[in-house]
């Protein structure tokens, strides 16, 4: 039960101008810019982007900044302001296929159409801390080489064409597109949702749920099919003029997963896939998206259901980490009539014990 | 026929206009019978009173399905205008319909060919906004219900004359049921599903 | 159009300084929204809602008649509007050949040296990985 409590405007004024204060820290030291936080933590304004489910990168760093760098808060900012704006619509689903590719590899496939590029990682860093950085030492400029114009083809166009990696699902003539933020969620739930849930879903969660499967909890045998970062073009039909516009583009990081599958009784033996996209460059969140991706479509390849990741329900109740968060952050507001009533049952509850002792003790006494 | 050129404007001051339109249909469904003006902010397409335009404008958008009645759905500068200014889809179907816009009372087809809402989610029905001749003069009725203490009284002058023994088909549906709001140019008022009218006579 | 919703709204609207512009009016003011961007699963497969993304919108009216539409990515209005703006302009019988040639093209060479740099970054580091037969060495 939940009892309104009174009073306390002056604290809490305060307390929000003390942390504004602290947000500043020290200000012999310079305050950081959005332009800053979105040129230099541009992983962080991805990931805001992503879980926040909102393409702005200006409204990500500014969320970062009042939150202190609490990238969760963050998220739970972005959440909430893209609830003031009104949707126009919905976009024509974006082609990662002509990809403007930053980078894009295949840990299964050596020799792809338009090759292996390595674009900007951590991969083959050696996770050592750099002084320089401290000093502020400005980085040598990019190399450069020849383009090539050649295109690059999704490795899972390319392979499915024999047959031995199953093709994607095709949507039904006319049917709509589930969409979470309109309908609320039920279960069994279709795949288009799922995937919406992941793609919004923590990263920490769903790292830790495709590691699992990894560790033996619903294994799948996953290999990196490919992982691809760029720029792909939005098209959004406008009704008022009556026609597709450009939008412009966004940066989207996409993950094919491919697993062994045995086969069932209707199937062939082939190589099924998860699938893992979300704004920005999200490595790690494509790839534990592909793998939950995978795990969650058990029921649908007659595997056994056994592990949390292959759990929908588990996991698209738990993946959102603003709706988590809220749940378990809500404990620290004043719950005291709750308590109150808690204590009071707690006494009566002990004092009835004490009573049901009493004469046992007494009676130890006399003998 | 109209181009989008020369179409209808909408609100010049979108947020105001539109605060306040809305403020005007909810004190309309809080109070079942009162009437309320809406203060014209737009322009209207043929057909269209500037209450109605106003409520579009406030109300409709990409996610909320509309249904117009045959002589609205047959008219291009009616669709042009919703189409640019609100963005919402219309649709055939009207028991998918969020709202339905009815200008020809003889066009309002049976009630229950609305979304009637479901017991989970009774929001989900058909909201139906009726242009009426009049809203301060004609018959009389009494109202019952939340909202209202006692007793209200409302004077108009409304097609379908039977509308309100229609509206009784709400009762055995409750939590279910259809939602209506009764415009006469600038007035509106609502009668909500929890809304019992009887005719008074003349 | 792409080219527009691709440069600064600064870039555009220098580009248009030095025009005697036709007197024109908003058809819709500006306004900012969200788009759901949508991807495919697997791809290439049935659509699927990925995210919003916020958009910003204007329609623009010339004296001659022209409607021009503007959308971009981002909450920049004014952007949206001379996005508009061209639109309607480049639809114009006085205008469009210049519009073209003064704003649209010299847009797009821009744009494409920024890509044309940023492929030859991306170039430099394709990789080539040997794969070692097992037991040799």
């Amino acid at each position: 039960m939940y009892v309104a409590v009174k009073g306390g405007e002056r604290a809490i004024e305060n307390a929000h101008r003390l942390l504004a204060h602290k947000r500043r820290g020290d200000h012999g030291v310079p305050e950081v810019t959005l332009d800053q936080i979105s040129e230099q933590l541009g992983l962080a304004v991805d990931r805001v982007m992503s879980e926040g489910s909102l393409y702005d990168r200006e409204l990500a760093a500014l969320a970062i900044k009042q939150a202190r760098g609490d990238l969760i808060e963050a998220i739970f900012l972005v959440r909430a302001f893209r609830a003031t704006l009104p949707r126009f619509g919905a976009s024509e689903p974006v082609d990662t296929g002509a990809m403007r590719v930053q980078r894009r590899v295949s840990s299964t496939f050596k020799d792809i159409p338009g090759g292996q590029i390595l674009g900007p990682t951590f991969d083959y860093t050696h996770r050592l801390l750099d002084p320089s950085l401290a000093q502020g030492v400005a980085p040598e400029a990019p190399a450069t080489a020849d383009a090539s114009t050649a295109p690059t083809p999704r490795v899972t166009d390319i392979l499915g064409r024999d047959g031995l990696i199953e093709s994607s699902p095709q949507a039904e003539d006319g049917a709509s597109v589930g969409d979470l933020t309109r309908e609320p969620l039920n279960f069994p739930a279709d795949r288009d949702l799922r995937l919406q849930n992941l793609a919004r879903g923590d990263e920490g969660f769903l790292l830790a749920m495709g590691y699992s499967t990894q560790r033996g909890y619903g294994r799948n045998h996953p290999f990196a099919g490919e992982i691809r970062f760029g720029e792909v073009e939005v098209e959004f039909f406008a009704e008022d003029a009556g026609f597709a516009v450009p939008l412009g583009a966004i940066e989207l990081t996409e993950c094919q997963m491919v697993n062994q599958f045995k086969g069932s009784a209707t199937e062939a033996p082939c190589f099924t896939r998860g699938y893992g996209l979300a704004f920005g460059q999200s490595e790690r969140k494509t790839m534990s998206m592909a793998l939950v991706d995978r795990a969650l479509r058990a029921r649908e390849l007659g595997e056994e259901v056994r592990a949390p990741a292959q759990d929908e329900e588990f996991v698209m109740s738990h993946s959102d980490n603003v709706q988590a968060t809220g749940f378990v952050e809500h404990l620290k507001l004043p719950h005291y009539v709750d308590f109150q009533s808690e204590l009071g049952l707690l006494r009566k509850l002990r004092q009835e014990f004490a009573d049901a002792q009493a004469p046992e003790a007494m009676k130890e006494a006399a003998e | 026929m109209t181009t989008i050129a020369e179409l209808p404007p909408g609100f010049a001051d979108k947020v105001l206009s539109a605060q306040s339109t809305f403020r005007s249909v909810m004190d309309a469904m809080a109070r079942p019978g009162s009437l309320q003006r809406i203060v014209p902010g737009a322009g209207a397409p043929d057909m269209m009173m500037r209450g109605t335009a106003a409520i579009a404008l406030t109300l409709f958008d990409h996610d909320t399905p509309l249904w117009l009645d045959a002589p609205m759905a047959a008219s291009p500068d009616v669709i042009k205008w919703l189409k640019f200014h609100t963005g919402a889809p219309v649709v055939q179907d009207s028991s998918i319909a969020s709202f339905a816009l009815i200008g020809d009372a003889a066009a309002l087809p049976p009630l229950e060919r609305f979304a009637l809402g479901t017991s989970e989610y009774p929001d989900r029905s058909t909201t139906v906004i009726l242009q009426v001749e009049s809203l301060d003069a004609g018959r009389s009725f009494e109202l019952r219900g939340p909202g209202i203490d006692g007793a209200a009284t409302l004077q108009a002058s409304i097609r379908p004359f039977d509308l309100f023994e229609r509206l009784r088909f709400n009762e055995p549906l409750f939590p279910r049921g259809i939602d209506i709001v009764l415009v006469a140019d600038d007035a509106v008022v609502a009668i909500p599903r929890t809304t019992r009218v009887v005719s008074k006579g003349s | 159009m792409a080219v527009l919703a691709h440069a600064e709204a600064g870039e555009i609207a220098a580009r248009l300084r030095d025009f005697a512009l036709p007197e024109h009016q908003d058809l819709r003011a500006p306004e900012n929204g969200l788009v759901m961007l949508r991807g495919r699963v697997g791809g290439d497969g049935a659509p699927f809602n990925l995210g919003e993304a916020t958009v910003s919108r204007a329609a623009v009216k010339l004296a001659s008649g022209e409607v021009g539409f503007g959308y971009t990515l981002g909450r920049n209005s004014e952007k949206a509007r001379l996005i508009a703006l061209c639109d309607a302009l480049v639809q114009s019988r006085d205008f469009g050949g210049a519009v073209e040639r003064d704003v649209i093209a010299p847009l797009r060479e821009q744009l494409m040296i920024r890509r044309q740099q940023a492929a030859a970054e991306t170039a430099a580091t394709k990789v080539d990985f040997y794969t070692m037969v097992r037991g040799e060495g």
